[in-house]
């Protein structure tokens, strides 16, 4: 203990020689506790209020006490659970198909595969109402079934699934890339059959990966509130939306705050075990070039299903964005499919707002959520100061606190002085750059960890003070992870609605928020058409991102990359 | 400019060591002067480096002061010390060219963009790299990244100019080239240097002195002879080279000659003591493998001029080398006795089972303190 504090006490002297790097310590510590801390703890205080200025567990009791929000819980947890599942066999089929099997058509697979994560989280709501609802293109228009009910579980299983299985695709491409062929090549050479090779080998090998996509799986869906708002309907009620309901609907925020906890302790349980589950791997660094294997490692036959499989899959993921698109340009979806460009006139006119908001928003947040990235992830590996721990895992919170939590506990915390910011810019901005940290500081992390800090002590003993090390020496070194947080929080800025809907307010809005609103007032064109426009945003951003970094790859001559 | 570095003690925060704490340097103090090469040597884990860190500011001492030029710097952080570092693995800038590495220390200053130009031009005429001074970092050899290090460092003029064991990532031919380069560069410019190291050939290439260090302690600081020949103790007369010892009963000491007997009674001559070897004590006579000859013991061929024996015995094991042949011999102890001898061509050589007896003058022989431990 004593030796604990001399050592925090000596960390201290140390950083207090660098008073810029204090100061942005001080800053970056407080500003976490502030802005992602103090909203937990008040959506805590907040379910603990039984009223009367007295604290106790009564909300508490009164939410296990209702049938309708035990089964919310029991549907939640259920539902989260088979998606998790689902979708990391789906997403595994898919990775191996595209990465080992190479069947025909893999690059455009990958990519079919990618659109819905940069896609706002409902799309796939929205789609499965145009095609199954109650004028559904396929349940109406092709059956002449009415009332067709997709809404509950069918619906909302379907829209999760399709939503999150790229996030299992992308994690176990990952895995299976690295993955050694020769180890695949060495099992058939000694003997094994083809399956053998697949249960034996590919599949012990890359099972820290499936069990790390589900639990991350698990977590997205539990967190996930666009598609369930649309989806679930009031007979198969969702953790997320009751809480939204309590608190915008019944305007209890002691029971919306109790909600929100339930909502979080599995969430935190599953991400600290996905956490454990992917830290005790051991990381393989990748040198020199990728090993290259020839050996056809599935049969034909093989090949030929997991190729149908993907055309399926493919199919399903087409058909939602095709009836997004000619959704924006129906007259009147699933009664009159004249082409109209009404809804654009609508957004590009009315509506027009939202959109403008969004891109400034996103905009700001973007640009300040990639810098504190970096920042934090120099901070967390580079320099040593008593509290990094602390600084590390709160920053790292936003991944695994549903948004729906935070967006209440926002209203709970910044709604009176000092910081009465509900309605503002700020609060949308503030919300969204804490929140859209973790994918900047994790490549960050990670890149800082691969390269010798000597590079730095380098600049350091030639006379540079650590703010000038940082912007001309690790910045510079770092920027592909820079930029790769730059694309998550530029598309999470637009794409983002479940604690954005509790933040938004007629003076901010967001394009998300409008599109839900079209939705529920069954206005699915222009629902359709602000998410055509809102993917192209996106789409061109990363485009323009994209480019970018490439311009900065050639102009280092690839030299960042051995570094 | 000179450095000194004043009862330094560094401990580091260490749950798993007994006290909680691993003492890296312990009371060490040294005094270099204006343009002195001074070399710490030891093995992995003896505190070299974090001495070398704590000069240029990247460990603070836990007790102690370190100045530079006259002046107390304790408390300056790194980048306030005037001091240039070459690193072990030479950290270039990968994102910067080759002149834009060199000349990053002078921009830092906020010199004039042509000063900038001419010096850093200047700088790469003398190291030999200037026509790479638009290539990237990843395209350089590693003996060309070593000599870009090398003129970032020197390109500032620094007061003290600092080696982190900069050649050990080079294959060995060129290590031996640039050890005599980097001596030549000091020379030039006639910067005070501190290079830490392993390797005890590379030290006493480059040092005026060199200072030997173990578990955080100085052993001994000296020129490299007498690093060499007049060793302190049995860990730096076995750190650097190889080395015979036997065990001795001290039974006069004079000035230049030393007089001590053997476990079996014979007599034996030596030059020097170290501190530490005092009359009718015990001690360690020390005579390196190629200070004996190796010599017939048939028949009574008269020993040379000056020459003592100092044991017989049966070869063991030759090792053939072309320049040198290396001889084990069984004595009688308890490790065989190392010999080495030159120019095999001329001299001949002998063969395992040969017996011999093994000659060296008292000029080549030191006395050791006995172990204590």
């Amino acid at each position: 203990m004593a030796h604990g504090i001399s050592k925090a006490a000596a960390e201290l002297r140390r950083a207090a020689r660098d008073p810029v790097l204090l100061g942005v310590i001080l800053l970056v510590a407080g500003s976490l506790i502030v802005f992602v801390l103090y909203p937990l703890i008040s959506v805590g205080a907040a379910s603990l209020d039984v009223g009367g200025g007295k604290t106790g567990l009564g909300v508490y009791r009164d939410v296990i006490r209702s049938a309708y929000l035990r089964k919310a819980f029991y549907n939640s947890l259920m539902m989260s659970t088979l998606t998790a599942l689902v979708g990391t066999l789906i997403g595994f089929l898919f990775a191996f198909a595209v990465t080992r099997a190479k069947v025909p058509l893999s690059k455009f697979f990958n990519i079919l595969a990618i659109i819905p994560i940069v896609s706002p989280p409902f799309i796939g709501a929205l789609a499965i109402i145009m095609l199954f609802g109650n004028n559904g293109l396929i349940t109406w228009n092709l059956l002449k079934i009415q009332n067709f009910p997709i809404y509950g579980f069918n619906g909302l299983f379907l829209a999760q699934v399709v939503t999150f299985f790229p996030v299992a695709y992308l994690t176990l491409k990952g895995v299976l890339e690295s993955m050694n062929p020769v180890l695949e090549d060495a099992a058939l050479d000694l003997g094994g059959s083809r399956w053998k090779v697949f249960t034996k080998v590919t599949l012990p090998l890359a099972f820290p990966g499936i069990a790390s996509s589900v639990l991350l799986l698990f977590v997205e869906t539990l967190a996930d509130f666009g598609n369930p708002l649309i989806l679930a309907g009031s007979k198969f009620p969702i953790l997320s939306v009751q809480a939204y309901l309590q608190i915008v609907g019944m305007y209890d925020l002691p029971k919306g705050a109790a909600i929100s906890v339930l909502l979080l302790v599995p969430s935190l349980i599953f991400f600290y075990a996905q956490r454990a589950l992917v830290n005790r791997r051991k990381y393989t660094t990748v040198t020199g070039k990728p090993q290259q294997s020839t050996t056809q490692i599935v049969s034909p036959g093989a090949r030929i299903a997991l190729f149908v499989f993907c055309l399926f899959v493919a199919l399903v993921v087409g058909l939602i964005y095709f009836s997004i698109v000619v959704g924006a340009f129906a007259k009147v979806w699933g009664f009159d499919h004249h082409l109209t460009l009404d809804h654009f006139k609508f957004v590009f006119g009315v509506g027009f707002k939202a959109v403008r908001d969004t891109l400034m928003i996103a905009g700001i947040a973007t640009p300040f959520a990639g810098l504190l990235g970096m920042v934090i992830a120099f901070l967390v590996v580079r320099v040593k100061f008593p509290g990094r721990k602390f600084v590390e895992g709160v920053s790292m919170l936003s991944f695994a606190v549903p948004g729906t939590v935070i967006g209440i506990g926002y209203i709970l915390a910044f709604n009176h002085k000092p910081l009465a910011l509900t309605g503002t810019l700020a609060i949308l901005l503030l919300n969204f750059v804490f929140r859209y940290i973790p994918v900047g500081i994790e490549s960050g992390k990670a890149l800082l960890a691969s390269i010798d800090p000597s590079i730095e002590e380098a600049a350091v003993n030639l006379g540079a003070d650590s703010r000038k090390t940082f912007s001309r020496i690790t910045l510079p070194m770092i920027l592909p992870a820079f930029f790769s947080g730059l694309v998550f929080a530029f598309v999470r800025a637009m794409t983002a609605v479940s604690a954005a809907i509790f933040l938004v307010s007629s003076r901010w809005n967001l394009m998300t928020v409008h599109i839900m609103a079209q939705v529920e007032s069954g206005n699915l064109g222009a629902a359709a058409a602000y998410s055509l426009l809102l993917v192209l945003i996106v789409a061109a951003a990363i485009s323009l991102i994209r480019v970018a970094l490439k311009s900065q790859y050639s102009k280092y001559g690839g030299a960042m990359l051995h570094f | 400019m000179s450095v000194r570095l004043v009862n330094i003690t560094k401990e580091f925060a260490d749950p798993e060591r007994e006290g909680g704490k691993l003492v890296a340097v312990r009371d060490f103090n040294l005094e270099i002067q204006d343009g002195e090469f001074v070399t710490l040597l030891g093995p992995s884990g003896c505190g070299k480096t974090t001495t070398l860190r704590m000069i240029a500011g990247f460990e603070m001492p836990t007790i102690g002061e370190v100045w530079i030029g006259g002046k107390n710097v304790s408390n300056d952080p790194p980048n306030k010390r005037d001091t240039s570092m070459v690193f072990q693995s030479y950290a270039i800038f990968p994102h910067m060219s080759v002149e834009q590495n060199v000349g990053f220390g002078l921009e830092l200053k906020g010199r004039p963009k042509a000063e900038i130009t001419r010096e850093v031009r200047q700088i790469m005429e003398v190291m030999g790299i200037a026509d790479l001074a638009h290539r990237r970092p990843d395209q350089l050899s590693g003996g060309q990244q070593q000599r870009v290090a090398l003129a970032r460092a020197i390109v500032n003029r620094p007061s003290v100019l600092l080696f982190d064991e900069p050649l050990s990532n080079l294959d060995a031919k060129l290590r031996e080239q640039m050890r005599v380069e980097i001596r030549r560069i000091q020379q030039t410019f006639k910067i005070t240097s501190v290079y830490v190291t392993h390797d005890q050939a590379e030290a006493m290439t480059v040092s005026d002195r060199i200072v030997v260090m173990s578990k955080g302690q100085m052993m001994q600081v000296g020129s490299p002879f007498e690093i060499y020949s007049r060793p302190a103790n049995r860990f730096v007369a076995d750190f650097i080279g190889r080395v015979n010892l036997l065990s001795v009963t001290v039974e006069r000491l004079e000035q230049e000659k030393n007089i001590v007997r053997g476990t079996d009674g014979s007599r034996y001559e030596a030059a020097s003591a170290a501190s530490g070897v005092a009359e009718g004590g015990k001690a360690l006579l020390m005579v390196r493998p190629e200070s004996l000859s190796v010599e017939s013991s048939a028949g009574a061929a008269p020993a040379a001029e000056g020459r003592m024996a100092f044991a017989q015995g049966v070869i063991d094991k030759t090792v053939y080398l072309g320049a040198t042949v290396e001889y084990e011999i069984d004595a009688g102890y308890e490790r065989p006795i190392l010999a080495v001898s030159h120019d095999p061509v001329n001299a001949g050589f002998w063969r395992t089972s040969d017996r011999v007896v093994l000659r060296y003058s008292p000029r080549a022989a030191h006395l050791l303190p006995p172990e204590s431990e």
